[in-house]
């Protein structure tokens, strides 16, 4: 089956980047496709480039990483909640006139019409929130 | 209180939080609003604290935070108009169908479930 899923927790804060990421692990080793990841709300910060967790922790952001490079889920960012909460890539860090960013690839902000068809294309969205 | 529904659609959005405590109400409306302009049929379920949504006058207050009424107001122009308010919520709440912002169709338990069965995709705010 095709899957998606739609992240509302930010890391750390509550359950739902954890529950998804094991999700995610296990529909992969079940054979299914996770076509894409799509954060929102306060998802958004799983996708912080600037995440710093102490060694006993699993390193989230980087585990939305592995799930790129390992079985090419997309990791789409919704870009009007992203950058009110300060998570911009090079382009929009540059068009808003900042120095730094705190997202980059394999993260990517998109606009919420892909969340829209990502629960079209897929055979099920499901949703992680706190 | 509705036992049958003459609505369906592709898409349901269920609204749990209340206007002014956090950004989940505003942000849910963007995702109807923005689905609805991708071409998609979109009905609006106000649930439990969601309800508190209907209640008329939630404009921006002392905090500055963004109001919702304007955004229900808009709706209507993204062609969104099928409304659904948890019932029990309504009674809890001591709220009137007559006392809501928009026109919303009471709906208990089961019919809660037929509306979730019958939308292909669902979000849930």
């Amino acid at each position: 089956m095709r899957y998606g899923l739609l992240v509302q927790g930010a890391p750390y804060s509550s359950q739902a980047s954890h529950s998804a990421l094991r999700f995610a692990t296990a529909l992969i080793a079940r054979g299914h496709q996770l076509e894409c990841v799509f954060f929102y709300h306060d998802g958004v910060y799983n996708a912080s480039r600037l995440a710093a967790p102490p060694q006993d922790e699993p390193h989230l952001v980087d585990a939305w990483r592995g799930l790129n490079a390992g079985h090419g889920t997309q990791l789409q960012v919704c870009i009007a909640a992203a950058l009110r909460r300060g998570l911009l890539d090079e382009r929009e860090s540059a068009r808003h006139g900042k120095t730094g960013h705190s997202i980059e690839p394999p993260f990517e902000l998109t606009g919420l019409g892909q969340l829209v068809d990502l629960g079209n294309q897929v055979d099920r969205l499901v949703t992680f929130a706190p | 209180m509705s036992s049958s529904l003459a609505a369906n659609g592709d898409m349901l959005v269920i609204l749990r939080h209340a206007p002014h405590g956090s950004s989940w109400l505003r942000e849910g409306l963007d995702a109807a609003l923005v689905a609805a302009a991708f071409g998609q049929r979109v009905s609006l379920l106000f649930q439990g604290d969601g309800i508190m949504a209907l209640v008329p006058g939630q404009e921006p207050g002392a905090l500055g935070q963004k109001g919702t009424a304007a955004t229900l107001d808009m709706l209507a122009m993204y062609d969104i108009e099928s409304f659904y308010a948890d019932a029990s919520a309504l009674d809890r709440f001591d709220m009137a169908p007559d006392d809501l912002q928009l026109p919303s169709l009471p709906v208990d338990g089961a019919t809660i479930a037929q509306l979730i069965a019958s939308h292909r995709l669902v979000l849930t705010f």
